[in-house]
């Protein structure tokens, strides 16, 4: 089965349908969507900033990203199901937008290195990640997961 | 001058006629607004999870609030010049949009709370700053916030749909 065939399934099932047909469930499931972005944004900032020396500094990286990793796991699993609710009502539309595709592929690569180089560097004993290497781990976050919010908005303008 | 008579005055400069038909303007502008989002309200969400005493616990609450609440200003400051700029490229439709209405309405309640939470509890941090469960006031502070504010997105969101307005 191709790529577009599974999409046009997707779309087809009664959940691809009810989403599409219905006048309110789109917003209302976009609004999760938006409330769950405005989450992420902030566990993923708050480590970011730590990072960069501009946020919180006298507490260690390690034990900050201990108390923002339950909010950022919560909220990108918000974001991956209303997402996912999201695409059902109209994955044709998106297998046409190259937004859709920058975005998932963005995404792919900012959870992958957000549970595995920033966990590293966040979790690294002070003094063993220079705080240079810390701020360019910290940039090149803020760069995927802001691919993945501009691609995200501009997937709407079409 | 009415209310409406002054948007429909706004909506008649040249200024909001070239913003509502530019191709990229318009879209960049909600765009910033959107994604500013994560600054903002994100960084709100933290500082009012921490009020709750749900995270960051080992950070004194005022340390959290030195270091991230300057980010929040910032990023309320774009919310807002964003947000009048989209307001000045659509202003009649938007006035008379339900969603808008309520929407302005939250977040004069949400400047009510700030208010009342600096001016009151948040005076005293330094001798809750380490406690475990921080004050009833200040965890109420922050639940009426977390309301108000997913009020205001919803209510933003839905500015787009014009279903209750009245020449709809």
């Amino acid at each position: 089965m191709s790529v577009l065939s599974f999409f046009t399934w997707c779309e087809n099932t009664w959940l691809g349908d009810a989403i599409r047909d219905s006048r309110w469930l789109f917003p209302a499931i976009e609004s999760v969507h938006l409330l769950g972005l405005a989450v992420i944004g902030g566990a993923v900032l708050v480590m970011n900033l730590r990072l960069l020396g501009f946020g919180i500094a006298r507490q260690p990286a390690a034990q900050l990203w201990r108390d923002t990793r339950p909010w950022l796991v919560g909220s990108l699993t918000v974001m991956l199901i209303s997402g996912m609710l999201l695409f059902t009502s109209e994955a044709t539309k998106l297998y046409y937008h190259g937004a859709f595709w920058v975005k998932m592929i963005s995404l792919l690569l900012a959870m992958l290195y957000t549970f595995t180089v920033m966990r590293k560097v966040a979790l690294a004993a002070p003094g063993d990640v220079r705080p240079l290497w810390g701020r360019a781990a910290a940039l090149i976050s803020m760069l995927l997961w802001s691919t993945v919010g501009v691609c995200g908005r501009w997937i709407g303008f079409s | 001058m009415s209310l409406l008579g002054f948007c429909q005055w706004l909506g008649s400069t040249h200024g909001s006629i070239a913003l509502h038909e530019s191709i990229w303007a318009y879209p960049i502008i909600e765009s910033v607004h959107v994604l500013t989002l994560c600054l903002f309200l994100g960084l709100t969400v933290m500082l009012d999870l921490r009020l709750l005493g749900v995270t960051m616990m080992r950070t004194p609450a005022s340390e959290v609030f030195q270091r991230l609440m300057p980010w929040t200003i910032v990023g309320f400051a774009v919310m807002v010049a964003t947000g009048a700029l989209l307001f000045f490229a659509i202003p009649v439709k938007t006035y008379l949009n339900i969603f808008f209405r309520l929407k302005v309405a939250f977040l004069v309640l949400a400047g009510v709370n700030v208010g009342v939470f600096q001016r009151t509890v948040s005076r005293s941090m330094d001798r809750w700053d380490n406690d475990p469960v921080p004050p009833f006031r200040a965890r109420l502070a922050a639940g009426i916030s977390l309301v108000l504010w997913a009020g205001i997105v919803i209510a933003g969101r839905m500015i787009a749909y014009n279903w209750f307005d009245k020449n709809s």
